[in-house]
This record gives C-alpha cells, sequence and structure tokens, in this order.
C-alpha cells in the first residue's frame, strides 16, 4: 500500500504538467488560426526570411 | 457607400503598435505567405501575420507608435496591388468580450478535465477494490475531495454566475438544476468522507461539469461564429469618399466629416458614397440593390443619385445634399429597426424543455426527501441523500447538450454545402416556416442581364459588336462577350481607334465603315421604332445600314423554377414582391408559376404585405437581397441572403449563401428541419433515460458507478444521435449538378 503515496503524486502531477501545457499554448495563441497552421507547415521559412528583409 | 456605423474616421493613435486588418478574397496558402512577405519589406513594419480562420490579418509596426493613418493607408494600397481588399478592422468590445468568455470556458474545460481524469482513477480503484481497507478508502475520498472541490468551484463558475443570475430575477433556467446537482453531490460527498461513508460523488460531480462546460463552449462558439461574420460585414464598408476641392483638386475625406454642398466624385465601378445631385458628367447608374429596378438608370446633370447605387460608366461629380443620419440609407435602416420592435421574441427551444425541465426535477427531489421522511424510518439524513441521488441522476447532461451538438453539426454541414448561418436560432425559426417570400432581382434573377435575341442575329454582326464591346466595362457590353462565348464567337477587341461616348455608346472606323454600339440615340435610330419596356437594349450601326436591335434581359437562376416548384408541392406559399416594373414581374411570375405577386413595391410596401401574412398567423421566410429588402427581411420571420447582397441587406439576414443556385434554400431548410428533429429524439432520449433511471434513484439503489455510467452513456447516445445529420441526404437541383 506504501507504493500509492508515491503513485498518487505521481499522476497528480502527471497530470497537472498536462493541464499547464494546455494552459500554456492556450497563452500563446496556438488556438487563434486553426486553419493556416496547416498551411504554415509547408513555407519554407528561410526563403520568408530572405523574400521579406 | 456608407456613412453609418462609422464612429472612428481616422484611426486615433493608441499604446502599442499593432493595427488589425480584414482582408477580403483570403482563401489559399499562397496567400498567406505573399501578403505576410511583401508587407515585411515595408520598412514601418516589423512584422505581419495572417490569421486564416478570421480572415484578419495584424500588423506590427517597427519602431514604437507609427500607427496613423497614412501607415494604413500604404498596408490597404500593398493589400490591393497583391489583389486583396483590405479594411482597417475597429475592434468592437462586444466581440472582444465574447472572446475572453470563449477563452475562460476553454480554461474551465481543461481544469474540469484535469479533475474528471484523476478523479476517475481513484473512483474505479474505490469500485473495482470491494476488499479494499476503510483507511484506504478515506485516503481516496480524501484526496479527491482535494482535487475536486477547488476545480468545481472553478470550473463551475460560468453555472453558478448563470442560475444565480436567474434566481435574482426569480426566474428558472437549466443552470439552476445543473448548480444545484453539482453544488449537492459534492457536500454530501464531504459529509460521506468525513464520517468515512461508502458513497461519495466527487466523479459525478466532475463528469456533469465537464460535458455541460462542452456543450456551452459549443454554443458560446456557434454565437460567436454568428457576431463575429456580422461583425466583419460591417466593417466591410468604404469610410471615405474622394471630394473635388475649389481649385479643382481631388482628395480622400472620411465620410463623417462630408458636409452639404460638398462635392464627391464617383468614379466608375464605385458605389455612391452620398445622396446627391449630379452637378458635372453624364453616366449610367445601377440602382438594383436599392430599388430592385434591373434596368441600369441614366443620369445627367441635375438629377439625384442616392447612397448605395453603383456608378457604371463615367465619373460623376456629386453635390452632397444629405447628410449621414439623413440619407436614404438612413430612411431604411430607420424601416428597419421599426420592423425589428415588431418581431416578436423567440425563445429558444433548450429554453423552453428548461422551463418545464427545472421544476419537474426540483418537485421530483422534493417528493423523494418527503416520501422517505413519512414512509420509512431512515431518519432525514438518508432520506436528504437519497433526494441528492435523484437531483444527480435526473442530470441534465443529455439536455444541455441536446441542442448545442445538434446545432454544431448542422451549421458545419451547412458551411461546407456553402450557407452561412449567422443568427444562433435561426435554424429553429427557419423549421417552422409555411410561406416564403421572395424578392426578384438578384435572388430569383442574378441580377446580371444576359441577351435575350443573340440566336436570331448574324452571327458576323455580334462579331463586329463584340470587337467594339471587348473594351467597355459597360454591363450590356459585358453580357454581349458572354454571349458571343457560348456561341463559340470570337471576341477580339478591334484595333481601330475607338472612342467611348459615357451614357451613349462607342464608335470605331473598322475597314473604312463607321462602326456604333451604343443607345438608340447614338445609333439615330428613327423616332417611330417603338420604345420596348421589357428588354434593356444595345443597337449597332454599321455604315448607313440599319440599326440592329440586340435585347438583354435579366436572367432567371438556373434553378429558380425547381426550387419554387419544390417549394409549391411541400404546400408551402409562394409570394413575390419586387420594386422592379409590373410587365416584367408579371412575366417572371408566370415562368415560375406564382400567382401571388406585387410589382413596384416600395419597401414600405413590402412590410406591410409581410404584415398582412403575419397577422393571418404565417411564419414566412423572405428571401431577398436589396437595399430595399433590408426591411422586409428583419421582418420576417427568418430571412436568407445571397452573398452578392447589400451589406445592410446581409446583416438583417439570418443566413447567407453563396453560390449561383437558389437550391441553397432547400438545403438549409432541410438542415433545419432535420436538426430540428434529431432536437427533438434527443429530448425524448434524455426523458427515456430519466424516466429509468429516477425509480432507481428515489428508491435509494443508485450507486456512484451507475450514476457515472448513467451520465456517460447518455450524454454519448445524445452526440451521436445528433452526428446522424450528417447522413441525411441533401436536396441539390439537376441543373446544378449539371453545372458544378
Amino acid at each position: 500500500m506504501t507504493g500509492l503515496l508515491f503513485l498518487i503524486p505521481a499522476a497528480l502531477f502527471l497530470g497537472l504538467i498536462g493541464l499547464f501545457a494546455f494552459l500554456w499554448s492556450m497563452k500563446s495563441g496556438q488556438y487563434d488560426d486553426l486553419d493556416g497552421a496547416s498551411y504554415r507547415a509547408l513555407f519554407e521559412e528561410d526563403e520568408i526570411e530572405r523574400e521579406g528583409k | 457607400m456608407d456613412s453609418m456605423a462609422v464612429s472612428k474616421p481616422e484611426n486615433i493613435p493608441e499604446a502599442g503598435g499593432v493595427e488589425h486588418f480584414l482582408v477580403e478574397g483570403l482563401h489559399c496558402p499562397s496567400c498567406i505567405r505573399e501578403i505576410e512577405g511583401t508587407l515585411q519589406k515595408n520598412p514601418h513594419v516589423r512584422n505581419a501575420r495572417v490569421n486564416l480562420t478570421t480572415g484578419r490579418l495584424a500588423v506590427e509596426w517597427a519602431g514604437g507608435n507609427q500607427k496613423s493613418a497614412a501607415n494604413n493607408d500604404e498596408v490597404i494600397e500593398t493589400l490591393k496591388n497583391l489583389g486583396f481588399k483590405g479594411h482597417l478592422f475597429r475592434d468592437d468590445p462586444a466581440s472582444a468580450a465574447g472572446d475572453r468568455e470563449g477563452r475562460w470556458l476553454l480554461i474551465c474545460i481543461g481544469i474540469a478535465a484535469f479533475a474528471l481524469m484523476n478523479i476517475m482513477l481513484l473512483s474505479i480503484s474505490d469500485w473495482a477494490g470491494t476488499d479494499m481497507g476503510t483507511q484506504t478508502r478515506g485516503l481516496f475520498h480524501w484526496v479527491s475531495a482535494l482535487i475536486a472541490l477547488p476545480a468545481a468551484a472553478i470550473a463551475g463558475m460560468p453555472f453558478y454566475k448563470s442560475a444565480w443570475g436567474a434566481l435574482t430575477s426569480r426566474n428558472l433556467n437549466m443552470d439552476v438544476p445543473i448548480s444545484l446537482a453539482v453544488i449537492l453531490s459534492l457536500v454530501m460527498s464531504v459529509i460521506q468522507t468525513v464520517t468515512h461513508g461508502q458513497n461519495t460523488y466527487y466523479d459525478a460531480a466532475m463528469m456533469l461539469l465537464f460535458f455541460l462546460l462542452i456543450g456551452r463552449f459549443l454554443d458560446r462558439k456557434m454565437r460567436n461564429h454568428a457576431l463575429a461574420t456580422a461583425h466583419n460585414l460591417i466593417n466591410y464598408r468604404p469610410a471615405k469618399a474622394t471630394i473635388v476641392t475649389g481649385n479643382g483638386r481631388t482628395e480622400d475625406c472620411a465620410i463623417d466629416l462630408l458636409d452639404t454642398d460638398m462635392v464627391v466624385r464617383a468614379a466608375p465601378g464605385e458605389r455612391i458614397p452620398v445622396d446627391g445631385i449630379v452637378i458635372h458628367g453624364t453616366s449610367e447608374v445601377d440602382t438594383s440593390l436599392v430599388t430592385g429596378e434591373t434596368l441600369p438608370v441614366r443620369v445627367g446633370e441635375e438629377d439625384r443619385v442616392f447612397t448605395g447605387t453603383m456608378n457604371i460608366s463615367s465619373p460623376l461629380d456629386i453635390r452632397v445634399t444629405a447628410l449621414s443620419g439623413k440619407t436614404l440609407l438612413d430612411e431604411i435602416i430607420g424601416l428597419m429597426e421599426t420592423a425589428e420592435q415588431g418581431r416578436a421574441k423567440y425563445v429558444r427551444l433548450a429554453d423552453k424543455a428548461a422551463h418545464i425541465y427545472a421544476p419537474a426535477v426540483h418537485i421530483l427531489a422534493l417528493a423523494t426527501f418527503l416520501g422517505w421522511m413519512i414512509f420509512s424510518s431512515v431518519g432525514w439524513q438518508q432520506s436528504l441523500i437519497t433526494a441528492i441521488a435523484v437531483l444527480i441522476i435526473t442530470c441534465p447532461c443529455a439536455l444541455g447538450l441536446a441542442v448545442p451538438v445538434v446545432q454544431i453539426v448542422a451549421s458545419s454541414r451547412l458551411f461546407k454545402s456553402g450557407i452561412l448561418v449567422k443568427a444562433p436560432d435561426g435554424l429553429e425559426r427557419l423549421a417552422e416556416i409555411d410561406t416564403i417570400v421572395f424578392d426578384k432581382t438578384g435572388t430569383l434573377t442574378l441580377g446580371q442581364p444576359e441577351m435575350a435575341n443573340g440566336d436570331s442575329i448574324d452571327p458576323k454582326a455580334l462579331e463586329l459588336a463584340a470587337s467594339l464591346a471587348k473594351s467597355s466595362t459597360h454591363p450590356l457590353c459585358r453580357a454581349l462577350i458572354v454571349a458571343c462565348h457560348e456561341r463559340g464567337i470570337p471576341t477580339i477587341a478591334t484595333s481601330a481607334a475607338l472612342r467611348e461616348e459615357p451614357g451613349m455608346g462607342l464608335v470605331a472606323t473598322i475597314d473604312g465603315q463607321e462602326v456604333r454600339l451604343g443607345n438608340r440615340d447614338w445609333c439615330g435610330v428613327p423616332a417611330e421604332v417603338k420604345d420596348n419596356n421589357r428588354y434593356s437594349e444595345l443597337w449597332l450601326k454599321v455604315g448607313e445600314q440599319d440599326a440592329i436591335l440586340l435585347t438583354f434581359q435579366d436572367r432567371l437562376r438556373r434553378d429558380a423554377e425547381e426550387v419554387v416548384s419544390w417549394f409549391q408541392s411541400r404546400g408551402f406559399d409562394i409570394l413575390l414582391l419586387s420594386g422592379d416594373r409590373p410587365d416584367v414581374v408579371t412575366e417572371v411570375a408566370a415562368k415560375l408559376g406564382i400567382t401571388d405577386y406585387l410589382a413596384s413595391a416600395k419597401p414600405q410596401d413590402k412590410i406591410r404585405r409581410l404584415e398582412e401574412l403575419k397577422a393571418q398567423g404565417r411564419k414566412i421566410l423572405m428571401v431577398g437581397d436589396g437595399l430595399n429588402d433590408a426591411p422586409a427581411l428583419r421582418a420576417a420571420y427568418v430571412s436568407i441572403s445571397p452573398s452578392t447582397a447589400a451589406d445592410i441587406s446581409q446583416n438583417a439576414a439570418d443566413f447567407i449563401f453563396q453560390s449561383q443556385n437558389l437550391d441553397s434554400i432547400i438545403r438549409a431548410y432541410q438542415v433545419s428541419k432535420s436538426s430540428r428533429r434529431l432536437v427533438f429524439t434527443n429530448f425524448a432520449l434524455a426523458a427515456l433515460y430519466n424516466m429509468i433511471a429516477v425509480p432507481f434513484a428515489a428508491a435509494g439503489y443508485l450507486t456512484p458507478l451507475i450514476a457515472a455510467i448513467a451520465m456517460s452513456s447518455s450524454s454519448i447516445v445524445v452526440t451521436s444521435n445528433a452526428l446522424r445529420l450528417n447522413l441525411t441526404r441533401l436536396y441539390s437541383s439537376r441543373e446544378g449538378a449539371d453545372r458544378s
């Protein structure tokens, strides 16, 4: 039964990591543009950089 | 076209160097790249980012506070050069608050999900471990309490607030039983935990919150989408006019700063921004959006022109006579507001259900408590626990999800077939209609002229006419080109010198002969040739030969007849209310088999007819596009506009369809009808579930395990029932299928 003393906090800790990851992703605006992101993956980043500057 | 709704003509610099723009015509990945890449070359811009979901562009200025009208114009100009129409986006406090609320709901869902998963972990071992020691069980309960209490305090906020609001205004909504069930089950669980009892309901309370938050979030998302659509439409309006100053120069001026007697120049292809009198220039004006009249009207000096009409052929200088707030447009807006007040407030299905459900549940719980108190000797604690169990098991989970899930499935299905649901309750209202009122121009017809007598004219003559018409932007010339394409006649612009006389026609000398294309005066048509009222006309005169008449008429949408008869065969009354001339309207009505029609109808006439029908208890669907339809769109029970409609009309309408075909209306109706059916089956399922579960709970047989299973299974049943909407076959007109 002493295992529980480790396992329950471990489960809670992992859950909390998930919760904070979710809150962080929301705060950093990752849910703002759901349609554009799928296209942006196809751009060559350095190409935009070169065209841009 | 517009003079209202613009409160901030010039952008006032504020702290923070980010400006938002609306971009029209965004649809592909390369658009993002082009816009962002080009803008980043601009030294004033530090960063530009396009949001494809909202169709907005955020521009961060370089070097601190550089927000200025000049910079904004530069961005809009850049967008224009790339082929997009950009507008400065003015943030609306209401929609910003909506955004924040949506984010807050999402956070609540995250917290509830975290709490639910961890409590489930403990609860399942609790249910499975029948030989578990009292102390271990106690530990599990305490840990659960530690997670559930703070989580429920935060994640339940949206429900507690709404329930409190309802109670303080002496009302009952769905959130009252929800809040009571959550709070009471937590209180009971804490009592059980303290007294080392067997049954705790932490998991049930969290699950209830989790499922209901999802339903709430979907509902909010749908409403926000509708709001944002409407808000984007308002922002699409131009806020500027070109004024001609005393010394003949032109400059841009915000519409709000215009004054009477100022002179405004309207370029060809632009909407006239003011009501006024023409002081210089002759042109043709397309008034179809304002009056429903199909033919372009010729205007010259001293003629009156109205806001929102389109200048077709040549620049006009207009002296402003009515200021913003007093234009024809404002009159129409006034009519719309009156119409709005006359519209009965619609009570949504979910609210209707709540009005029956909430008292029923509370009476049931009370009866359970009293029953146990009177007919048994278990004492008040046990009676109370049983009563709370009833409240938990009647959890409005299924009811809370019943409507939003169906609506979100329905509106995404409609979106895929080119129909935008603007009003959140529009689908519910659309399902109840029994009468359909159509406008003619731009609704049943495409609002574009089509050649009527192309087959009876010598192809050689058409080819010659096309060689002149090719270089004009006049709508009739374009229709002529289209007619040639359809007949396989080549359309090559003549290389000879060509002159265009505004409001008259074109002339060129080809192979030594003077060729004229234009109106009857231009081509010297003898006065004894009778005027025709039915068609728009162009004349072609080659040398000294007799002029040839080319006639054009507004074309019916290809499936108009089919759609009208579809509705007629299902017992709907169809009306046609048009502002166009009687002989044209009569002809269209006869062609479509509509017996009830009204021609030359002003906006007031349309409303009066709708009011008469409403007085007879009819529920009317209004389909219209013009400014003159906007009040009627508001007055009707529910309304649909094509996406080519005037901005004001699009704002007034509950639905907007994008296709060239009218069958969108049938599809919208079908979807609304089946979603209504699904909502009712969902209610029935929820009721059935309660009928089975409540007796068990009232008899005291409810365990936390049963509660958890009942709750999740009822939610899953309701959701999968809603997904059946994707299986219904939608109507598609034969003509439409041929074309696309």
